[in-house]
């Protein structure tokens, strides 16, 4: 394993991005990195970056409005980088399956990695998540 | 000369992504121009192949924070074009569940605000105080969100008795939580000196532009849905709608603190009403939607919600139409954040509390010269932060001089 790989494992860093959703699958982002959960326990960070990510989590059904802009964000992260799909809507669009604006799901553009279901994903989810991108570098 | 501040559309702090370019002089913005339809997914369409029944979940993904408001200006609607009595039980119900939604939804406002600030304990501690309450939610409804309380005629699940003990402790912990939130909040002078007379938007500003919820009432704009257009038992009832009269960020922090209170006092009442309704009486059966037209609104943490629907006496709404309060809201931005500091920018457009997801950078540029700057989200977060410390050093070294 890679100096770089290996230090990625310690303390992955995550940008998100919203294409849609209904932020209910942000606000249980959110809520894994507030006390009860509190993920930064694995050195997971929420940054405000692309630069600075090393996993790209994409939460919504990609609608036409955000898709160059999904594919801009993916261009600009540094390698490696991890994609995961998250909540309902990100891994199969949910029920806004049939949105005349709504060209998704994600994987149909950019590689995805993980997919962690569920509208939205329990904090139980997201962290078991987190751990399987972990195990799989 | 003017520079632009593009912001957006991806923010990883707030929900939904909008853009917006602030023209600024030095350090003073001049003018804001927003962008919205980044989340559009053409909801009332999809509705409208849906039937009465399953639109309810189709209505509470439009905002995930208010996941209980939207279906229950859908149903009331709906009812309304029914012209059918829910029975007593089920609104008492509706409304307890719409009102533990408001709480959730201030105190992750409020948590939110903490963090912009730069007081991320804040941020922690409200966001503490509200896993309780998600736990109830959990136990109540069947979800930490997405409750699908909401049917047309009633409610889908009744409230089970033994629930409501600890719906009543939970509200006595966050009664107290709230009271030292709040006493956090007024009592801070770092928080007065970064949020008092910091984006004001007064009173005849908020008629103008159709501000609704909070940011309106923060101004001292008496608008309120629940007690203007009372629907289910919010007559039965007593509560007072909270005003502020200044219109800033620190008078919007305010009203929501206070009427959280409210809402603990609302949901209080309801938990001893409905003692007296029978169990399991919570659906009128509605066997056939009449054509004609309906509306029903509800106020929303944010604001007034309002839903249209239209029926042939099909199975489907044929027009199904979403006013949302966040569209109204936003456009207070205009006016509220020119002159004020790129610093406080990021501050006033999140004190409406919208639904923006992601604000990813911030590009500047100077009238003055036409040099342009991006500044990234972790920049405004920044900026904030070195303004708080800011004020925190120069209170500091006032308190040593006396």
């Amino acid at each position: 394993m890679s100096l770089a790989l290996k230090a990625l494992k310690k303390s992955p860093w995550v940008f998100h991005v919203n294409t849609g959703a209904c932020n209910n699958c942000d606000i249980e982002i959110l809520d894994c990195l507030t006390p009860r959960f509190d993920v930064e326990r694995f050195g997971v960070v929420l940054v405000g970056s692309i630069r600075h990510a090393d996993v790209l989590l994409v939460s919504g059904p990609v609608t036409a409005n955000v898709l160059p802009r999904l594919r801009r964000l993916y261009e600009a992260a540094p390698r490696p980088i991890k994609v995961v799909a998250f909540g309902a809507c990100g891994c199969k669009c949910g029920i806004f399956r049939d949105g005349y604006n709504v060209v998704g799901p994600m994987d149909k553009y950019i590689p995805v990695d993980a997919y962690i279901p569920g509208c939205p994903p329990k904090p139980e989810t997201i962290i078991s998540g987190i751990v399987k991108v972990l195990s799989q570098l | 000369m003017v520079k632009k501040i593009p912001i957006g559309p991806f923010h990883p702090i707030l929900e939904e992504p909008e853009f917006f370019e602030l023209h600024v002089e030095g350090e003073r913005v001049v003018k804001i121009d927003q962008t919205i339809g980044w989340s559009h997914r053409g909801i009332e369409l999809l509705s409208e192949h849906k039937t009465w029944d399953q639109v309810p979940f189709l209505v509470e993904r439009i905002c995930g924070i208010c996941s209980c408001s939207h279906p229950f200006a859908y149903v009331k609607a709906v009812e309304d074009l029914c012209q059918i009595e829910v029975p007593l039980r089920a609104q008492f119900i509706r409304v307890i569940a719409a009102e533990l939604e408001r709480l959730h939804s201030h105190l992750l406002w409020t948590g939110l605000a903490g963090h912009f600030l730069g007081y991320n304990t804040v941020f922690m501690w409200t966001w503490k105080f509200r896993e309780p309450l998600l736990d109830v939610l959990e136990a109540v409804t069947g979800n930490r969100n997405h409750y699908a309380v909401m049917r047309p005629g009633g409610v889908r699940r009744d409230l089970p008795a033994e629930e409501i003990p600890n719906i009543l402790k939970l509200l006595d912990r966050l009664e107290k939580e709230n009271d030292l939130l709040t006493k956090a909040i007024v009592d801070d002078p770092v928080i007065h000196a970064r949020t008092k007379g910091v984006g004001v938007f007064n009173k005849t500003m908020c008629r103008l532009y159709g501000a609704l919820g909070p940011t309106a009432r923060s101004a001292g704009y008496d608008i309120d849905a629940r007690r203007d257009h009372p629907i289910d038992a919010y007559d039965k009832v007593s509560f007072k709608v909270i005003l502020c009269e200044h219109g800033d960020v620190f008078d919007k922090a305010v009203v929501r603190q206070l009427e959280n209170f409210e809402s603990i006092k609302i949901i209080r009442q309801c938990l001893s009403l409905i003692a007296d309704t029978k169990a399991g009486d919570i659906c009128a059966e509605i066997r056939e939607v009449p054509p004609g037209e309906g509306f029903g609104m509800y106020e929303a943490p944010r604001g007034e919600v309002f839903h249209y629907v239209r029926s042939n006496g099909g199975n489907m709404p044929i027009r199904h139409k979403v006013r949302a309060p966040s569209f109204n809201n936003i456009l207070t931005n205009n006016v509220s954040v020119p002159g004020n500091t790129v610093a406080d920018a990021g501050l006033i457009t999140a004190a409406v509390d919208p639904c923006y997801s992601c604000t990813e950078r911030v590009g500047v540029v100077d009238r003055r010269n036409g040099e342009r700057r991006v500044l990234t989200e972790a920049d405004i977060v920044r900026l904030s932060h070195e303004r708080t410390d800011e004020i925190r050093r120069r209170l500091a070294a006032e308190a040593g001089r006396e």
